[in-house]
């Protein structure tokens, strides 16, 4: 655990976070989150393309529909969490269930380092998978939605456009497509500003998610105490289903902790864009700030640890 | 100089397109848009990442144009967006522009 903090992008996101607890003068400038998220989604989109361009395809199959699964396990399972503990509306357990079921990118990056640091090897295609989560959870939350009585009807085909051609999914599949077609050796003239300063700026960027973070703690006290356990209860929970289906579907231990990292993971790009138009009476300070103060913290700094035993232990 | 009506609407970002649309709908000629942040009753909103940004439309339009406009923000997005609508008197030349 301790080992875990002591990486450059574990420290900048605690001082980002212990400069919005104090109130420090810390304000990076509006731009920068949206520069570095273009960034990274499009610098890890293109590192799994060109994982990809070596990889046999066949071999792809059985674990992509393993994350599919998932992807719309999740969300059935957090629902009724929701509703009857929880005591949430509909509305609000559907866009809630939906970005448990989603996945952070950057907290995919963060364990890929994780793994690199420790010399596991993980599979070439877990980039394909980091995809494939992303939007089957954001469908089902929708559909439980629309079919639990949500009073407004949003545009099929604003939502359409909004969940497979949001910012993240096309930025990823942006960068896989280039990757993948490319190889490693197409890819070399911008393997500087792509691979190698990758982890500086990630530093960057967590240190303004923790500015956010810390903003976002700052509700807590409105969306109350079964949220903030729900929050780190919750991947726990998806985290385990992830390291079982990953070893069910044949990954090795790195690529099992990748998957239970994804299934743990919450989203907090592509779902609340989807969430805010297809379900806008769903509050989104609830979403936001399970998704964002609660569960990506943890995550960053106690989940991975977990789920990278719970890969060890079931191997 | 010409009296018209300018609509102000500081909501969030996430309606800015839908709103472009219905403004050409309900007839309006033109309008401004500037990146806001502030706070009110549904929280601060920073500004600080995507999902937390407000935008500002102004649109300077006749009075009919600007109760659709009043009207329609109402009856579409008051309930589940933050958002705030106002009207004011302006004087412009050129009043066939708007």
């Amino acid at each position: 655990m301790i080992e875990n903090l002591l990486d450059p992008t574990i420290l900048f996101f605690l001082i980002g976070l212990f400069a919005g607890i104090v109130r420090a003068e810390l304000r990076l400038p509006e731009s920068i989150y949206e520069i570095l998220s273009i960034y990274l989604l499009l610098a890890i989109g293109l590192k799994g393309g060109v994982q990809l361009s070596t990889t046999d395809l066949g071999v792809i199959i059985v674990p992509a529909s393993g994350a599919i699964l998932i992807g719309l396990i999740i969300p059935l399972i957090a629902y009724p969490i929701l509703r009857r503990l929880g005591k949430f509306s509909k509305a609000d357990a559907a866009a809630i269930a939906a970005h448990y079921g989603s996945v952070s990118a950057v907290t995919y990056a963060v364990v890929l380092i994780f793994l690199d640091k420790r010399g596991v090897r993980y599979e070439d295609y877990t980039t394909v998978l980091l995809v494939l989560l992303e939007i089957p959870a954001i469908a089902v939350g929708i559909f439980i939605a629309r079919l639990r009585a949500s009073k407004v009807a949003p545009s099929y085909s604003r939502l359409l456009s909004e969940v497979f051609f949001g910012r993240s999914i096309y930025l990823l599949l942006a960068g896989l497509l280039v990757g993948f077609v490319l190889g490693p050796q197409g890819i070399d003239s911008v393997r500087i500003v792509f691979f190698d300063l990758f982890k500086g700026v990630l530093a960057i960027f967590l240190l303004e998610m923790g500015l956010v973070a810390s903003h976002r703690l700052n509700e807590l006290r409105r969306v109350g105490a079964f949220l903030f356990f729900f929050g780190i209860g919750m991947p726990i929970l998806s985290g385990a289903l992830g390291t079982i289906v990953g070893w069910g579907v044949g990954l090795s231990v790195g690529g099992t902790t990748v998957l239970a990292t994804l299934a743990g993971s919450a989203s907090y790009i592509a779902a609340p864009a989807a969430m805010r138009i297809a379900v806008p009476d769903a509050n989104p300070t609830l979403y936001l700030t399970a998704s964002l103060g609660i569960t990506f913290p943890f995550n960053l700094v106690v989940g991975i640890p977990i789920y990278y035993w719970m890969a060890t232990t079931i191997h | 100089m010409n009296k018209v009506k300018l609509v102000t609407i500081i909501t969030e970002s996430v309606l800015e397109s839908r709103l472009a649309e219905d403004l050409g709908r309900l007839g309006a000629r033109g309008y401004t848009l500037i990146d806001a942040r502030g706070s009110g009753s549904r929280g601060m909103r920073s500004a600080d990442w995507d999902q937390n940004q407000n935008i500002q439309i102004e649109v300077i339009c006749n009075e009919n144009v600007a109760s659709a406009i009043l009207d329609h923000c109402q009856k579409e997005y008051y309930s589940n967006f933050a958002m705030v609508v106002y009207i004011t008197d302006v004087k412009v030349l050129r009043p066939e522009k708007f």
